[in-house]
């Protein structure tokens, strides 16, 4: 095709690509090195009979003169990635200096929000990544040994959970795993203990994240398996019985190695998808005891006083970079097999 | 894949079978759970005294006096201006899924026909595109939209959802158009069409399979967006999923859970019909990519 034919024909795709993808990261990129305006303080003096006293007030016309004058905020160079809330370079210092053992420096370290998040966000990618590939290839299995006619049914009941939005998935969860609903209520029952709930411990709280998050991608994972496990050439197989190789060997010696692109295709996707793993701690209420990246994100642009649009934009940032760390293995791969199929 | 000389042992048929009637017992039985307890009160279906309440709907005949109520239902879509929230999502689904479909077939079947080394980059940007978490996007939209004043409208929601929604159509459009033998158009090109009359008349006419497929993405990622609905749109143009997060409440103020539960429900029910219906295509979509390599 030609070049200039091309042009038009990808102009208006590429234009909505570049406009709300390209321009919106490279805003981002601005934004992170600015920061709110502080506000503007001014000294009132009030006199009493009893004597003058001088208090300090914001003075709210002064502020927002400022903030109408330059709405993106003041340049804060690479503060906003340095402070308490990002990086926090110089509260690392300060544990480093001040805490006795290692144990402590790490548990003063993932305290602070930004590495608890980040502590979160990976292990919630190390923990759902590897089980939903192992259960979404079981179940394909499983399904692949059922009579055909009955498949159908039992395929749309395997994807539900993924075809649901996340918030309204974990929504539904814990209006079961809540201590008022069917789940809950049962196990504080045969605990005998009232105060057990979801809310209660961190640990558990995690827990179920992880739990649904399985729940949730796992019927992906399923789906492509299950394509796959269609296109096993037949011969090998029957070949393999007739040399007896048990069930477990065949799957590993012929099924595994034959389906091998599309499992790292599958991890590649739910890794990326897990790592912006977000609208479940909405769902499950759990901002108290399990914050991610992206949650931090959410939780600063809907601030109620003032948005920090800087602070905001700097976490974006650091997403971008985590995202591009994992993708980059994936890239570099496709860029060598490109340069040697030149 | 039914091997002819492949036995199976009748513990292992069983074992299989209890597997997967527990799985679909795991992955099913919440929405069932939900959907039986939409018809209740408060007091039965979150009950801490006894879970039997929900079945039993103990509190829902002292109330309702009926087993069953839909009060929930004509609340949440009434006083809870549920109606609303679905006209929004209505519009914005619609909207995307047939602007992202026309701007992603015209730039798929160009990517699929050329032979140039830049085709190969746009596609691997479309992959890294793909990769990038949503409320990263959100967080550089909300401040120019804020200066240009075009915050909280629902154009603005559509254009950035076709937008977000581009890199998957792409590759998904991609590999279809991949699957139309080139000679079809080729032909056509040789008779002396130019490019869009053989786009128009040879390609749109086999099209349909890969676009009913697409359009399917698109659907239901525009009908289940959160991150950016909840953040571009002001509390009157809502769409379904942040209109049923507001009703979770805040610590500000108390939510009414009975109308979060029946917009739930509400809101699944179509999307359920919709897979039922095209469970073919969403599942074919799923593994274009990855099939075919």
């Amino acid at each position: 095709m030609p070049n200039k034919t091309f042009f038009w024909f990808f102009l208006p795709t590429g234009l909505a690509m570049i406009l709300f993808i390209g321009l919106p990261i490279i805003s981002t990129g601005i934004q992170s090195f600015y920061a709110q305006h502080d506000q503007v303080v001014k000294e009132v003096k009030k006199c009493d009979p009893f004597g003058c006293t001088v208090s300090i007030v914001v003075d709210n016309e002064e502020t927002t003169k400022i903030r109408d004058a330059k709405p993106l905020g003041k340049f804060n160079g690479f503060g906003t990635y340095t402070d308490r809330n990002h990086l926090a370079v110089d509260e690392i210092k300060k544990f480093w200096n001040e805490t006795e053992s290692f144990g402590a420096f790490v548990d003063q370290v993932t305290n602070l929000p930004f590495y608890k998040a980040l502590i979160f966000t990976l292990t919630y990618c190390l923990f759902v990544t590897p089980n939903v590939l192992l259960l979404g290839f079981i179940i394909a299995l499983s399904l692949n040994a059922v009579a055909r006619k009955i498949r159908g049914p039992l395929i749309f009941g395997t994807i539900l959970p993924m075809i649901v939005t996340p918030l309204v998935g974990s929504l539904v969860l814990f209006w079961m795993i809540d201590s008022q609903g069917i789940i809950g209520a049962n196990i504080q029952n045969l605990m005998n203990d009232p105060y057990l709930s979801l809310k209660s411990s961190k640990t558990l709280t995690w827990i179920t994240i992880i739990i649904y998050g399985i729940w949730h991608h796992s019927p992906f994972a399923f789906v492509v398996f299950y394509a796959a496990l269609q296109t096993v050439p037949q011969e090998p197989i029957e070949a393999a019985i007739i040399d007896g190789a048990s069930r477990l060997q065949r799957i590993k010696h012929i099924v595994l190695p034959h389906i091998y692109p599309v499992v790292t295709f599958v991890a590649l996707i739910s890794l990326m998808d897990n790592f912006r793993v977000f609208e479940p701690i909405i769902g499950f209420s759990a901002e108290g005891s399990a914050q991610s990246l992206s949650w931090l994100i959410y939780d600063n642009l809907v601030n109620e006083e003032v948005i920090l649009f800087g602070s905001a934009a700097a976490t974006s940032m650091m997403t971008i970079i985590g995202i591009a760390i994992l993708l980059a293995p994936v890239l570099i791969r496709t860029w060598k097999e490109f340069k040697t199929a030149r | 894949m039914d091997y002819g000389l492949d036995t199976k042992s009748t513990r292992l048929k069983t074992f299989n079978t209890i597997f997967i009637i527990t799985w679909l017992l795991i992955a099913c039985f919440p929405f069932i759970w939900t959907f039986w307890g939409s018809f209740k009160v408060r007091a039965d279906f979150f009950s801490r005294s006894d879970w039997w309440y929900a079945i039993s709907a103990f509190n829902t005949l002292v109330e309702t006096g009926g087993k069953f109520t839909s009060n929930a239902y004509t609340e949440a879509w009434t006083e809870g201006e549920f109606w609303k929230a679905s006209k929004n999502t209505i519009i914005v689904t619609v909207f995307v899924v047939s602007i992202s479909l026309f701007l992603g077939t015209l730039g798929a079947y160009a990517l699929s026909r050329s032979t140039e080394k830049y085709a190969f980059w746009i596609l691997m940007i479309a992959l890294i595109f793909r990769a990038m978490p949503h409320i990263t996007l959100v967080s550089g939209y909300l401040f120019p939209f804020f200066e240009l004043q075009i915050w909280g409208i629902l154009p603005t929601t559509i254009v950035v959802l076709v937008a977000i929604n581009q890199p998957f159509t792409l590759w998904l459009l991609y590999s279809f158009f991949k699957t139309v033998p080139k000679e079809l158009d080729e032909s056509a090109l040789i008779d002396g069409c130019t490019y869009f009359q053989a786009f128009r008349h040879i390609i749109m006419p086999v099209m349909w399979p890969g676009v009913i497929t697409a359009g399917l993405f698109s659907l239901m990622l525009a009908y289940n967006d959160f991150t950016v609905t909840a953040l571009l749109l002001n509390q009157e143009n809502h769409t379904m999923v942040p209109k049923i997060q507001s009703y979770l409440g805040t610590n500000q103020h108390e939510g009414n859970l009975m109308w979060a539960v029946s917009a739930v429900v509400s809101a699944t029910a179509p999307l359920f019909m919709l897979v039922m219906f095209f469970q073919r295509q969403v599942i074919s979509g799923l593994t274009a990519g990855a099939v075919k390599g």
